[in-house]
């Protein structure tokens, strides 16, 4: 922390001044509750998401299990709240806690596996939990769910509206990106991307790649249990579906939009995702009346595709990289032509510079 | 990369702005015509859920269409607001908030599926506007207490396990085993024969599940098959339904095969081919409509909405679509008397009686919002791909 | 019925699962193989397979031509899927690919939703007739096709790695990509041609099991998922572990439902593969892979 420039800092200040500034700005836009409500989807998945980015991005393991933890946490929030009687806040953390602790125990068994084995670990890991909901009728209330969860309530103040859940939901993706920013410029940030670079030369630099493994998988899992008691007392009716497979894939492919190693591109990932798959929601019908439902999927899954072959870092990266470019161009009028024959050589550190 | 950070903050700033700015457009030019009256309508029309949901929008569409056709309701045209949940609980309860918020619709007709209607109770009674749901579990009306605002026009499971097990009492069945799909619908019918059967002196000799996407049932029919059955009873809908039926011939067990109201559409048969010949299954009079007798108050108007359906659409009928007809029957039938109020909507729903809809004859009260008996159920065989009503 | 024939019941059933996975899980491990890809489109390769050729027999088709017809649309379809998505990113990460392969498979169900709609679709059985008796057992007739199915394929693919030059070829590339390229094989066109061949595998197995499960649009999902875990299972980088990890897969999944508890089968299948991820991550079969620095 305090390598960084005061300059920087404030930068740093800057961005997230202005995403709150963004926050109540939407808030204020939209006065219809419904859209907000919306906004509360967004802001649920982007926890997930920044979670799974901190994991995917900089340790460079895919999990395909996420939405498990996601339906612990929401799970042990609604259960804890509705038929044990805890605080919201207190559920919570508990959840939190259990949380940590199952995926400190997937984590430790999983992570020493290579990266098409550590999915299909996490992936089978989430579908055993996912039957459990399914199957402890007498916990869980089985497939048919039960309902009767408490809205969140902090102290005596509740919060029961759009608006209010708005402004709560969003306030954690706010400690959850900054949070998340601090672990990255951390040291164990730093040892994290060296892991990624290769583990090996980071194991023999004497940096213990394993237990930093265990603890990012940890924490991102911890980041989908919060996600998931907001959105056990939001929809206040829990039943597995949400937590299935499919959820566990779509987070994947929001994180990849997004971009995977960056901290502000899971806002960006789900936000693109879900006003995309609103927005031809709409459009589609328009255009093929007979059409009804989840054709939107097609253009989802190519947009992914694309987005994957041309901008492997994600949107935010290619967009940064498209800026990056622009800059150099500039770069490139300014300087003699002498400069200009070693392109190659001066692309590369440039657009490091720019990425830094 | 701060200063970047800062771009694609814009970048996004604007997108979200346009595309509220796009959305909120969408929204307001529905305002306007202050004469129609707006019906709002969750169905699962993707999703595993679809057999349901799909002819669940077409009778939809269909009774929109037969209703402006004969004038409105009091000279006021309807507008029905279908939306799709994706058989998603989340996005159901969305689906409510949209068109509670901001088509503000008078009621809601549907859900498809007792999950996707479990999950919008909470949203209904919060924002008190009258709900019909279009599925089957008992849970989504009981207790009525807690349940002000919900209405259901499917028969319950509770009337479906009555009407079954009195069956199964009349052909002399005493060890049943019981095969349930591992969802919301197979779960609220388990639970609900699990208390019930053995108050009829049966007894439950074994209790399988399969997953609604799994491909061989055999493995649980042979565990059932080994502890000899008087009957197996099935509580599951196509496909998985029909895949079990054909395990079921295939292994050759020789006791009746009893299945719920889930198989009620041309699909099961369909897919089952020959081996759905033989299954007896409770459900609504509108599969055998032609053939009931000329006094059955129900017959005219199942008779009219089956051929209506029928030539519209150019598919066969299912007592799903007859669920969503009569969610919306009772809707307007409620507006006719109560006008554009939704709490005088909740109450005309209450009040209804001798309503005869697709499913049966409605008698609602503050105890019971569903309205159906054991009556408005008949048992039906399977015969040569065809129902034919037991008698 | 005696334990002994319930036993050998579910041994039946899961053999009929077993070759269902087995065949999807061969499409895994030999794209696997030749190009290093993990490829989550195999799973709607089958599902193509099964509503191609439903819709060529709806035309009119005799069964014999609407298969040769679907399989040889799904292969086109499967070299195109190459030519247009994997070419371009074969340089990129395993969990690039990964994602990639999921996204398009997406995009495909999403189009087989706008082509086939949500319904089901039933095919009649190759050859009609009771189910076989095997000593107080049964199984059907169509089970049997498909476990032919398996047993012609793996023979095939065997006989066609290890007899012709194009099989050889492959097989260079599967060992040492840098190697073949400079004996003068193009690993590019190799794996053009494995996908083609894999996706022409995965229509088939579709079109073999859709007269025991019906088929619709979203059918991939699920099968590609379990046909992923059987070729894990046996070990990623052998087409005999494909095959012993589908049936094992298969087995497991009838024994768990039938002896165990119907609820939790497949919680008991992840179980075990995930014990034997951790105690031999390379499958049963497969041989350990060395790290590269």
């Amino acid at each position: 922390m305090k390598t960084k420039s005061t300059k920087g800092f404030l930068q740093r200040n800057l961005s997230i001044i202005f995403f709150i500034a963004i926050v109540i700005l939407i808030a204020l836009l939209i006065p219809n509750p419904y859209y907000l409500g919306n906004f509360v989807i967004i802001g649920i998945f982007t926890i997930v998401v920044v979670g799974l980015c901190l994991l995917m991005g900089y340790t460079g393991q895919v999990s395909l299990g996420h939405a498990a933890f996601y339906g612990l946490g929401a799970y042990s929030s609604a259960l804890l709240t509705a038929k044990v009687g805890f605080t919201p806040l207190l559920a919570m953390v508990i959840a939190a806690v259990i949380t940590g602790i199952v995926a400190f125990l997937i984590g430790i068994a999983t992570l020493r596996l290579k990266e098409h084995y550590l999915a299909l670990a996490t992936l089978g890991s989430g579908i055993i939990i996912y039957i459990f909901f399914n199957e402890q009728v007498n916990i869980t209330g089985g497939p048919s769910g039960f309902s009767g969860i408490p809205y969140f309530s902090f102290g005596s103040w509740q919060f029961d509206t759009e608006r209010s859940y708005y402004f709560l939901v969003w306030s954690f993706v706010l400690l959850a990106i900054i949070f998340a920013r601090n672990i990255v410029s951390s040291r164990i940030g730093r040892a994290l991307r060296a892991i990624h670079t290769s583990e090996i030369a980071a194991t023999c630099m004497g940096i213990p790649a394993f237990q930093y493994k265990v603890q990012i998988f940890v924490i991102s899992a911890i980041y989908a249990s919060i996600a998931g008691s907001l959105y056990a007392h939001y929809i206040t009716f829990m039943s597995p579906s949400p937590f299935g497979f499919q959820a566990s894939v779509e987070f994947v492919l929001m994180a990849a939009i997004g971009g995977l190693a960056s901290i502000w591109g899971p806002l960006f990932g789900v936000t693109a995702v879900l006003f995309l798959t609103e927005f031809l929601k709409t459009v589609v019908p328009e255009i093929m009346p007979s059409a009804g439902g989840e054709y939107e999927i097609i253009f989802f899954g190519l947009i992914l595709v694309i987005v994957m072959i041309f901008m492997p870092e994600g949107l935010v990266g290619g967009i940064k990289d498209y800026f990056a470019k622009g800059k150099i161009k500039k770069l490139a009028i300014k300087v003699n032509q002498d400069l200009a024959e070693f392109p190659e050589n001066d692309l590369p550190s440039d657009r490091n510079k720019g990425v830094q | 990369m701060k200063i970047f950070a800062k771009k694609y903050l814009i970048l996004f700033l604007s997108l979200t702005l346009l595309l509220t700015i796009t959305s909120g457009c969408g929204s307001s030019d529905q305002k306007g015509d202050q004469e129609t009256y707006k019906i709002g309508a969750i169905f699962d029309i993707t999703g595993p859920a679809s057999s349901l949901g799909i002819p669940e929008r077409d009778s939809a569409l269909l009774i929109e269409k037969e209703i402006n056709d004969r004038g409105g309701i009091n000279g006021h045209k309807i507008q029905l607001i279908i939306e799709d949940n994706e058989s998603n609980e989340t996005k159901a309860v969305q689906a409510a908030k949209k068109l509670i918020e901001v088509d503000k619709v008078l009621a809601i007709a549907g859900p498809s599926t007792t999950g996707t209607s479990m999950a919008i109770i909470d949203t209904i009674q919060k924002s008190q506007i009258p709900m019909v749901s279009a599925a089957a579990g008992s849970a989504i009306v009981n207790p009525v207490d807690q349940r002000k605002w919900v209405f259901k026009s499917a028969q319950s499971d509770s009337v479906v396990v009555d009407k079954l097990t009195d069956y199964l009492v009349e052909t002399k069945a005493k060890k049943i085993a019981f095969l349930s799909m591992n969802n919301a619908f197979g779960d609220g019918g388990r639970k609900v024969f699990e208390t019930e059967a053995p108050k009829k002196g049966l007894e439950i000799v074994a209790l399988e599940k399969f997953g609604a996407t799994d491909n061989d049932m055999t493995p649980q029919l042979t565990k059932i098959k080994s502890v000899k059955p008087d009957a197996v009873v099935v509580w599951a809908i196509p496909p998985s339904a029909s895949i079990l039926t054909k395990n079921y011939r295939q292994l050759q067990i020789d006791v009746p095969l009893i299945h719920s109201h889930g198989i009620g559409n041309q699909a099961f048969i369909d897919l089952a081919q020959d081996a759905a010949n033989g299954v007896i299954f409770p459900v609504g009079r509108l599969l055998v409509a032609e053939s009931l007798p000329a006094d059955n108050p129900q017959k005219s108007v199942l008779v009219k909405y089956a051929a209506d359906y029928e030539a519209m659409f150019k598919q066969p009928r299912s007592t799903f679509g007859g669920h969503a007809y009569d969610s919306i029957s009772l809707i307007v039938a409620a507006i006719e008397k109560a006008g554009p109020d939704r709490i005088k909507i909740r109450d005309e729903l209450e009040k209804i009686q001798g309503f005869a809809g697709i499913s049966g004859i409605f008698n609602m009260s503050p105890q019971d919002h569903n309205g159906l008996q054991k009556d408005a159920l008949v048992m039906v065989k399977i015969e040569n791909n065809k129902w034919v009503v037991v008698e | 019925m005696p334990l002994g024939n319930e036993l050998l019941q579910y041994l039946l059933t899961g053999l009929t699962l077993g070759g269902i996975y087995a065949l999807i899980a061969l499409g895994f491990v030999t794209i696997y193989t030749v190009t290093g890809h993990i490829n989550f489109t195999q799973g709607e390769f089958v599902m193509l397979g099964a509503l191609t050729s439903i819709s060529m027999i709806k035309l009119g088709l005799p069964m014999w031509l609407a298969i040769t017809v679907a399989v040889a649309i799904v292969g086109i379809f499967g070299a195109a899927f190459e030519r247009v998505v994997i070419y371009p990113a074969r340089n990129s990460s395993v969990v690039t690919i990964i994602i990639i392969t999921i996204g398009f498979s997406v995009a495909i169900r999403g189009v087989a939703l706008l082509l086939w709609g949500t319904q089901s679709y039933p095919m009649q059985p190759f050859s009609s007739g009771p189910p076989i008796n095997i000593l107080g057992a049964i199984m059907n007739r169509q089970s049997i096709w498909v476990l032919l199915l398996s047993i012609v394929v793996v023979i095939t693919l065997f006989i066609f790695f290890e007899r012709t030059v194009m099989g050889k070829a492959l097989k260079a590339c599967a060992i040492n990509r840098l190697a073949a390229s400079l004996m003068g094989i193009s690993p590019q066109k190799m794996s053009l041609f494995c996908f083609s061949l894999c996706a022409s595998i995965g229509a088939l197995a579709g079109i073999f099991i859709t007269p025991i499960t019906t088929a619709t649009y979203d059918m991939g999902l699920m099968l590609g998922l379990k046909g992923f875990v059987a070729a894990v299972l046996g070990g990623l980088t052998n087409t005999t572990g494909a095959i012993l990890g589908g049936f094992l897969l298969g087995i497991l999944e009838a024994m768990g439902a039938g002896l165990i508890s119907s609820g939790y089968k497949d919680a008991i299948s992840f179980l075990i593969l995930l014990l034997v991820l951790l105690n031999r991550p390379e499958g049963l079969l497969g041989k350990p892979e060395r790290d590269r620095v």
